[in-house]
């Protein structure tokens, strides 16, 4: 069984494809993070988001989170796609899925695939306002 | 020796393209690479951190950077 799926993609996510991939007969619980494009931040209208991937190595980190993951907890298998380009406010530009016979496993490893992801992982977004833009997090 | 120097995010805007050449010396350090980045590119300085990345690995501070490695600027990184 093909436990890990790591991909990074410029056309829209698919979130029952994901759901549908990790699903197995072994596996009781799955839990799936979705992360979506907020329409603020701090307050500030945001018009949309643009997302940029060191492709080679954001995949390369991906799948050692993946690999931590299995190490940690009992998986069985888990999802991590990212998408790039531009998303328009309510687009989806990361899911992550994750199947595990209980349900403890799932929620721990899919936590902290999401948690780790945003830690290491070299894609960076930049937020479009009206009035500007601002790569997310670059400056104190 | 010459290397190629990728930019991402941010460190695109302030190094001027997706990717720059440096003449360095052989046996230079990663930390001295990221020095020598902030003294020719001094925004570099004043963004949270950034760290390098030798052939997509990130790299410690006394790695030793060889002509022929893929070498790319991280600056915080901002994903999901």
């Amino acid at each position: 069984m093909t436990k890990i799926d790591i991909q990074i993609l410029t056309t829209p996510l698919d979130v029952a494809a994901c759901v549908n991939w990790v699903m197995a007969p072994e596996s009781g619980g799955i839990d799936v993070f979705i992360g979506t494009v907020r329409n603020a931040t701090k307050g500030k209208e945001v018009v949309r988001l643009e997302f940029e991937a060191y492709v080679k190595m954001a995949k390369k980190e991906m799948e050692k989170i993946a690999h931590q993951t299995i190490e940690k907890w009992p998986v069985n298998k888990i999802l991590i796609h990212h998408r790039t380009g531009s998303l328009a406010i309510g687009e989806i530009p990361v899911i992550i899925a994750v199947a595990a016979a209980h349900r403890a496993a799932a929620f721990d490893a899919c936590r902290y695939a999401i948690d780790t992801l945003k830690e290491t992982v070299p894609i960076w977004k930049k937020e479009i306002f009206h009035d500007g833009e601002v790569w997310v997090a670059a400056h104190p | 020796m010459e290397l190629n120097i990728q930019a991402f995010g941010i460190a695109k805007d302030i190094v001027g393209g997706s990717e720059v050449q440096l003449q360095v010396n052989e046996k230079i350090t990663a930390a001295e690479l990221k020095k020598l980045l902030e003294s020719r590119y001094q925004q570099l300085s004043k963004l949270s951190s950034f760290l390098l990345a030798v052939n997509d690995e990130y790299a410690e501070p006394e790695v030793v950077v060889n002509a022929g490695d893929e070498i790319a600027i991280i600056p915080p990184v901002s994903g999901g």
